[in-house]
């Protein structure tokens, strides 16, 4: 391994910028004749529009503009879509209800963006925005997923119970009967709570219409430009994809929220040409942070598991509520169902498995993915019915873990998905050994005695990563598909680009790509610039989530590599007289067997560039190959985390005493990084729970 | 609009503000240095941390006019000819970010927790006195390592 290549603890390239205030994020930029975006949200759960008055508004100082949802209707703006279709379990389409980039007639939820003012500054804006004056009828409203369906607030006129679909995973008779012969059934009730998922870098935008080539340009706070570009492009209607080019620069942090196309940006393009091409900066407040970012979890789950009277799980029965919020957000209906209930078998052999999942609407923020998406929530409601189970049979709850894992593979689970390998047990054993679970009992009769309470919990967690085969999920009602893409330029000089559909925020792609390529073609890493973010710069790619950067993003790399070599080998076979088939590649020279012929990486490729040694027509010039990605399954990655805390029931006050997270992730590329996705990872739980 | 005078990273600097002017903005909008970053506009989050006459300020709390005549250190003026501070080099080195938009303020708030408690740091105190700066990205850990180290090496 060299010091810079594949496992290497490599330092991030990135962290200059960071760590010297030279980073660039969106509300860093500011473009000439640039104006400032404020908007009027909604102070009601749900309510009617009587009248909105912007007279005053327009009066006030600084004030460029107003608009409202009649302006998006008479420029004919298409409202924000959900882009995966659902099926209820009687065939109908999930009922989708509009969604206005600014409020047409009702407001769903406090935060709904209603009207928006732009002005010189940001303090003109916000003065003039506290002088829109909307009349509101208040309605009934529910917050409430486990009320939804029965609650006389309609949030949708298409959704008249609330219920945006009723579906379902597993064969429901078969699971039935595992449950009415079982040994022994487990039931329980969990609330998995809503969440903000608050990056601390809010969320911006910076919208501009270039009257000359009729173009636009939107930098934005996004986990996936090209995916904003396509959706603002073909449902919004503003402009072709052509005419588009979105840049998603330094984003900081987005754990979900920043993969959804959201109405501010929208609006700040559409409205820029409004006002004669000035740009236009909005730049969210924390409190709009919490309003109007997509919220994640929020379900209410009844869940039931049946054993035999040996203690082997035989089936598993779930129910899930869960709210999607007001409205459909991007990718909001795949997370309660695809990337939820296809987790349910966890880590266990379960032979039959049946889950029905209800999402409502409710008159709150819309929910979508947060970290983990739909995983985290199947985990919690495998693990907290495992753990309940094993308690109710008085058995050791790692060893009836251990009795029921899944230990051969490839595993085809009855929901879908088909675990590729895996070795569960090793977790355990060592997660167990590593908390020293043997000496648990002392520990807890040690804090008795100190009047302190103390538990110890386990996750013995699988996730999908590696998002995702296209056809299969093309054939499960995604929109779009999940490939990734991947450009590699090798400069003449031999230094080399690689353009990628994904994107970093806080991931570390800089460093973890370059560390691909600089192990595959044997070059300096500092040799090596990772470009993303900006549709002008790089080809068409699906972004950043679900864990598929490094699964699929740097496949695709990869692949792209495999044809410079194959190029490479051409150009420095013709250079060296010899057979392109006698040409071989390592630690970054080119070699012809049986002789002391010898290229340099830089050297071939400045061979390609100049072309002088080679019959054009037979080679082309040039070191430049891209390749596309689309994986053939998930990727598997699971473990076995084990949290002992202690409390003080006097005060409630919790205290982590230990936590222990073994997990198998595979060839790790670098894992000074992967240790820190970790550490957040467990820590955004601690924080949830 | 009344005029201002401070001196920022060594460089004496003038403007005119209104008397609401945030000193994050005269430093962000006024002068360019977009180092100094706003997270929270509560002064929760600690993004905005700069130094005003050798004290750490949540510069998205305090006026740009009351700072008239001092001497305002940013996360750009800390590294010196062209030689990065050691709390910078500590948190690249114990990977103490990630997305980066909390790490000026972090880096900052480091230097003057060193000023105020010393080189020699245990875990409890970093974090006790980290309580205002918030990280979403690293769980803190990495966070800890890199002040501990860079107060070392200070």
């Amino acid at each position: 391994m060299s010091e810079t290549g594949i496992g290497a603890r490599v330092k991030r390239k990135e962290d200059q910028r960071f760590i010297t205030g030279k980073g660039q994020y969106t509300d860093d930029i500011n473009l000439k004749g640039q104006t400032y975006a404020y908007f009027v949200r909604s102070p009601h759960a749900h309510a009617s529009i009587k009248s909105i008055n912007t007279a005053k508004a327009r009066k006030m100082p600084g004030v460029v503009g107003v608009f409202t949802g009649d302006d998006v209707s008479a420029d004919k703006i298409g409202g924000l879509i959900c882009g995966w279709m659902i099926h209820s379990k009687d065939g109908s389409p999930m009922k989708a209800g509009p969604h206005p980039i600014l409020a047409q007639g009702k407001v769903r939820y406090v935060g709904d963006h209603v009207a928006v003012v732009v002005a010189e500054t940001k303090e003109q804006a916000k003065a003039a925005a506290a002088a829109v004056a909307v009349s509101y009828g208040v309605l009934p409203h529910v917050v409430d997923a486990g009320k939804a369906m029965k609650s006389n607030a309609q949030v949708h006129d298409v959704a008249p119970d609330n219920r945006v679909f009723n579906w379902s995973l597993g064969d429901e008779a078969a699971t039935d009967a595992a449950l009415k012969s079982a040994a022994h059934v487990t039931k329980i009730d969990l609330v998995n709570n809503r969440l903000i998922p608050n990056a601390m870098e809010p969320r911006a935008a910076i919208g501009s219409y270039d009257t000359g080539t009729e173009s636009y340009t939107l930098y934005t706070t996004s986990q996936n430009p090209h995916v904003a570009r396509l959706v603002i492009s073909a449902f919004h209607g503003l402009a072709p994809e052509h005419k588009l080019r979105v840049i998603a620069p330094d984003v900081g942090g987005g754990f979900g929220s920043k993969i959804f196309i959201y109405a501010e940006e929208v609006v700040c393009v559409w409205a820029s040409k409004r006002i004669g091409g000035r740009p236009i900066k909005w730049t969210a407040e924390r409190t709009e942070s919490f309003l109007a970012d997509a919220h994640g979890r929020d379900h209410v789950t009844h869940a039931e598991l049946a054993t035999d009277s040996s203690g082997k799980i035989v089936g598993f029965k779930v129910h899930t509520t869960a709210s999607l919020g007001a409205y459909l957000s991007t990718f909001s209906s795949c997370v309660p169902t695809y990337l939820y209930a296809t987790l349910l078998s966890g880590q266990y052999n379960i032979a039959n498995i049946y889950a029905e999942v209800d999402t409502v609407y409710t008159n709150t923020a819309p929910v979508d993915a947060y970290r983990g998406a739909g995983r985290p929530e199947a985990t919690y409601v495998v693990e907290r019915i495992v753990e309940t189970a094993a308690r109710e049979l008085k058995m050791d709850p790692a060893e009836f873990r251990r009795r029921n894992f899944v230990t051969s593979f490839p595993h085809q689970t009855p929901v879908i998905m088909c675990y590729d390998a895996g070795d569960y047990a090793a977790a355990l054993d060592k997660a167990l050994d590593m908390a020293d679970y043997k000496g648990f009992a002392e520990r807890k009769a040690a804090s008795a005695r100190a009047g302190k309470l103390r538990g110890v919990g386990f996750s013995a967690y699988i996730e999908a990563c590696g998002i995702a085969p296209s056809a299969a999920i093309g054939s499960l009602g995604a929109g779009v598909g999940l490939w990734e893409s991947a450009e590699v330029r090798v400069n003449p000089v031999g230094s080399v680009e690689v353009l990628t559909g994904s994107h970093s925020h806080g991931q570390g792609h800089e460093t973890t790509f370059a560390q691909l390529v600089s192990d595959r073609l044997g070059i300096d890493i500092n040799n090596v610039s990772i470009v993303h973010g900006d549709t002008d710069k790089v080809q068409f790619g699906m972004g950043t989530y679900g864990s598929r950067s490094g699964a699929v993003g740097m496949t695709a790399i990869s692949k792209a590599l495999d044809k410079i070599e194959a190029k490479a080998k051409k150009v420095a076979a013709a250079v060296m007289e010899a057979s392109v088939d006698d040409v071989e590649f390592n630690n970054g020279s080119f070699t012809v067997k049986g002789t002391d012929k010898k290229m340099a990486f830089g050297e071939v490729a400045l061979s390609a560039y100049v072309a002088h040694k080679f019959n054009s027509s037979e080679i082309e010039p040039g070191l430049k190959e891209g390749a596309f990605h689309d994986p053939a399954n998930f990727v598997f990655p699971a473990g076995v985390h084990i949290c002992e805390v202690e409390i003080d029931p006097d005060t409630g006050v919790t205290t982590v005493a230990n936590y222990v997270a073994v997990d198998d992730f595979g060839n790790v590329i670098n894992p000074m990084i992967v240790e820190g996705q970790v550490h957040g990872g467990i820590v955004q739980g601690i924080g949830q729970a | 609009m009344p005029a201002i005078s401070m001196t920022v990273n060594g460089q004496k600097v003038c403007g005119e503000v209104e008397g609401r002017t945030l000193l994050v903005e005269f430093l962000r909008d006024k002068l360019g240095l977009t180092g100094t970053h706003v997270g929270c506009d509560t002064s929760q989050c600690g993004a905005c941390v700069v130094h005003v006459d050798g004290k750490a300020v949540k510069s998205c709390t305090a006026l740009a006019m009351a700072c008239e005549g001092a001497q305002v250190t940013t996360i750009e003026g800390l590294a010196k000819n062209g030689k990065l501070h050691q709390m910078q080099e500590a948190f690249r080195e114990h990977h103490g970010l990630q997305c980066g938009f909390c790490t000026p303020g972090m880096i900052m708030a480091a230097v003057d927790i060193v000023k105020r408690k010393g080189k020699k740091l245990d875990d409890e105190t970093i974090r006790h006195e980290l309580e205002g700066n918030i990280c979403r990205c690293t769980g803190y850990h990495n966070i800890v390592a890199a002040v501990k180290a860079g107060a070392e090496a200070m």
